[in-house]
């Protein structure tokens, strides 16, 4: 077990550092030169161009060694400063993102964790059930086959629009400001709703025919045939099939978290919901390369920690792995 | 014998209702990729309609844009501009893969332990997150860039099935027979372990293409996809950008994301069905 979390913490590490290094290279070294577009953007005094040239040489850190630029980077991201934000200067990249950061929680995590729960149950009820899978299965297809944002603009339509019963824009109606009332708790639900509908939805096709194709193997597995030969109740015989194919669909999520991350950052775009997608978005459009750069690196850290939980459940659930025996497949 | 089992193949691939379903979807969205383009003489961007947004009619099958551009004519290029970001990306996508999953399970060892921790990294860290970042920072971009990178990032997952299949097979007698015989490595794998995944490789791609498109969509919708032309993905941007939604003009939003679902859709269809062709377990009694 201590082999399997070394290797695992390694890779982890490694990852981190190199995601780390992309982040720092990239501004520096794609083509234009990001001190100049900003410049370029604010048309005034050739003074005050170079004086602002200057400034921005500085606060990017770029008028030293580029080794020292890239160790600066480094011991910056460690004190958890990741510089000023340009576009809504002065405020700090890190209190920005910190101010994102619940509005993701609220819509990642009941989304991640319901869609996978709800999508496994069903995927194995209709797994070999004639009726069932012939509905399932299509409806399962078509969900996961779904871009994110275009079900996000369909149901804002639908639902926003048509019938009018949800909010499709925003975290809390315009005219509330954030406070400890029923109203208000209300009214943020009112507005969770529909793009947490969008993401359950994608991701409940995805669980559901995985879970579904994964329990006709097991159940072709020559244990269940055993079993089956000894004349085992029916559901006996699906429950051990579901449970071992659970074990795929957890290494499954640890590899999806990536997709389901885009996901939200698009729904989020549909739904202008103020997490870190939506302010990604705005931070691309300004050309703000600070906030870029937070946002990328925050995403990259919650996929890893999120990876990381998910080898822990993995160790908990498959005592396989627990015992030093191979069975790792993730 | 390889004759008998071919027709065997076809036999039941025209049998399969999932194959058959999936590929003639994917096949009609192909031909009206290829043959719609020739069926309109408006250009995607020109503005056409001086009315503005349309329904659709006689004239506009897909209506017409805020600005009076032709929607049937944007559906037809951006589809073509779909195809081709899934044939491409999903092709080098499937490329690398496959080399990088060939070489670390034949090779083994130090090699192996080299090329699995790189595939361990860029499979943990988020495809979009790279690809939109590199975007941002590129002023100008076209759809061959985009599906590169886009493969580019796409084949941590072949790569490690392509390995643990190739892992499995290189240890059996007739490998061994090939390599005593002194054939060089390359022209084993070629010879004699990648026919025996060939169907294992279809699948891959058919999966791959898929994935390319569904990240090109999402790439064009922040509106980091290609600075000129246009694409599915396109559209949708411009359609949430210019308020489609609050002025009802659905004709403009509904085509670009189902065409997409139901291509992919119909890829993942026909993806069981030809597992299903291959693997006679799979096949439903």
């Amino acid at each position: 077990m201590r082999r399997y979390f070394g290797r695992k913490i390694l890779i982890y590490l490694l990852t981190f550092f190199l995601a780390v290094t992309i982040d720092w290279l990239i501004p520096r070294f794609m083509p234009g030169n990001p001190v100049q577009n900003m410049l370029s953007r604010v048309a005034v005094h050739p003074e005050a161009v170079e004086a602002m040239r200057g400034y921005f040489t500085r606060a990017f850190g770029l008028d030293v060694p580029v080794w020292q630029q890239y160790l600066n980077f480094w011991a910056a991201l460690f004190h958890g400063d990741l510089g000023v934000s340009v576009y809504m200067f002065p405020q700090r990249v890190a209190d920005i993102i910190l101010r994102a950061v619940p509005y993701d929680v609220a819509l990642l995590l009941p989304a991640i964790l319901l869609s996978w729960l709800a999508g496994n149950k069903f995927g194995a009820y209709a797994a070999r059930t004639k009726w069932l899978d012939n509905t399932v299965l299509p409806l399962g297809y078509t969900l996961t086959a779904t871009p994110y944002m275009w079900l996000g603009i369909v149901l804002a339509w639908v639902f926003g629009i048509v019938l009018d019963v949800f909010p499709f824009a925003g975290a809390y109606s315009y005219d509330l400001s954030p406070h400890l009332s029923w109203r208000f708790v209300g009214d943020v639900l009112h507005h969770w709703f529909l793009p947490f509908a969008s993401l359950f939805l994608v991701q409940f096709g995805g669980w559901a025919i995985g879970m579904r194709n994964m329990i006709i193997y097991e159940l072709e597995a020559d244990y269940s045939h055993y079993l089956e030969a000894l004349g085992a109740p029916r559901n006996l015989i699906r429950n051990y099939a579901f449970r071992n194919a659970l074990l795929p669909q957890l290494s499954g999520l640890a590899l999806q978290l990536g997709v389901i991350v885009a996901g939200a950052l698009v729904t989020e775009v549909v739904f202008s919901y103020p997490g870190i997608g939506y302010l990604l978005l705005a931070a691309i459009q300004n050309q703000d390369y600070f906030l870029i750069q937070g946002c990328f690196l925050f995403i990259i850290v919650f996929v890893l920690l999120a990876n990381f939980a998910i080898d822990i459940i993995y160790v908990l659930v498959d005592p396989r792995t627990r015992r030093g025996m191979t069975g790792e497949t993730a | 014998m390889k004759k008998g089992k071919r027709s065997e193949f076809l036999f039941f691939a025209f049998r399969n209702n999932k194959l058959r379903v999936g590929l003639s979807i994917v096949l009609f969205f192909l031909v009206v990729a290829i043959v719609g383009p020739f069926l309109t003489d408006n250009e995607p961007l020109k503005y056409v309609n001086p009315g503005g947004a349309e329904p659709p009619s006689a004239e506009y099958w897909l209506g017409t844009t805020t600005f009076g551009q032709d929607v049937f004519s944007q559906f037809v290029h951006g589809l073509r501009a779909t195809f081709l970001v899934g044939a491409l990306g999903g092709g080098i996508g499937t490329l690398l893969g496959v080399v990088i999953g060939f070489t670390a399970g034949y090779r083994g060892g130090l090699v192996d332990e080299a090329l699995n921790m790189l595939t361990n990294i860029v499979l943990v860290i988020p495809t979009l997150a790279v690809l939109l970042i590199i975007s941002a920072y590129l002023e100008v971009r076209g759809i061959v860039m985009e599906s590169v990178f886009i493969g580019c990032t796409a084949w941590p997952w072949a790569a490690r099935a392509i390995r643990a299949q190739t892992f499995s097979l290189r240890s059996r007698d007739f490998v061994d027979l090939a390599r005593l015989s002194g054939k060089r490595s390359w022209k084993i794998i070629l010879t004699e372990i990648a026919p025996n995944m060939m169907s294992y490789l279809l699948l891959v791609f058919i999966l791959q293409f898929g994935g390319a498109t569904l990240n090109a969509a999402t790439l064009d919708f922040i509106g980091l996809g290609p600075t000129s032309g246009i694409s599915l993905g396109l559209m949708m941007n411009y359609a949430v950008l210019w308020g489609a939604l609050l002025l009802g003009i659905w004709w403009w939003f509904v085509p670009p994301g189902l065409a997409i679902t139901a291509i992919v859709g119909a890829l993942y269809v026909t993806n069981v069905g030809l597992d299903e062709v291959f693997n006679p377990k799979l096949r439903e009694m």
